[in-house]
């Protein structure tokens, strides 16, 4: 998926985008309000909630986030598995 | 100088939400009143029966239901709790029975985790470090 990963590098370039996948990492599966809350207390991000939410607009078009609705509940998980092209592309020397 | 001496939730059936909100939270019923065809209904914190009440109100207004929705479904708690050990509380809770959207996290000096009410609300509850 060319498109897909041609997306990640806009993604990643963001440096709360960056921090909210950080987050993710640490617990996968947050409400939209649980990952507000991380990103004011413990890294003073000053962004409003609609402001993290087109964030997260862009971390899912490029495939690093997806949204899960359960029953009324809307939950955002981690998708690392665009990231691997860009190792395929440039492998890392061991 | 005004005091806080109530706050409310909107709860979908106010029977349930007794139930849930003494049974289950915890809290003890305080006033009970008819009130024509609902009740005014209050809880009061157990440690603390002459402190502020929690009204269960009716949610029948058409607005409520697309606000509490949209609160929902990004997490958004309508209202908090203290608690001396979230951490606790959530074990308790979910041995009861309890749904939590978010489970205990902890951010700075506060300890945070939030619960689906059964009424049509997520609520959170709070702990402080010592």
């Amino acid at each position: 998926m060319v498109g897909a990963v041609s997306d990640i590098y806009k993604a990643l370039a963001d440096p709360t985008r960056r921090v909210i996948l950080d987050e993710l990492v640490e617990r996968d599966g947050q409400t939209l309000f649980e990952l507000c809350t991380r990103l004011t207390m413990k890294h003073d991000v000053a962004s409003s909630r609609q402001a993290i939410s087109q964030h997260l607009d862009v971390l899912e078009a490029a495939g690093l986030v997806t949204r899960r609705r359960e029953g009324r509940y809307t939950f955002h998980h981690l998708d690392t598995s665009p990231l691997r092209e860009v190792a395929t592309r440039w492998p890392t020397t061991p | 100088m005004p005091r806080i001496t109530i706050t409310s939730v909107f709860v979908d059936d106010q029977t349930t939400a007794l139930a849930f909100y003494t049974d289950v939270l915890g809290f003890v019923p305080k006033d009970d009143v008819p009130m024509g065809e609902h009740r005014w209904l209050t809880v009061v914190s157990p440690d603390q029966p002459d402190g502020p009440e929690l009204l269960l109100e009716p949610s029948e207004h058409p607005a409520v239901g697309p606000y509490r929705a949209a609160l929902v479904a990004d997490g958004i708690p309508c209202t908090s709790f203290g608690v001396d050990d979230v951490v606790a509380e959530h074990a308790r809770l979910t041995a009861a029975g309890v749904v939590f959207t978010q489970p205990p996290t902890t951010m700075g000096p506060v300890t945070t985790a939030v619960l689906d009410d059964t009424c049509g609300n997520l609520v959170q509850i709070a702990s402080f470090a010592a």
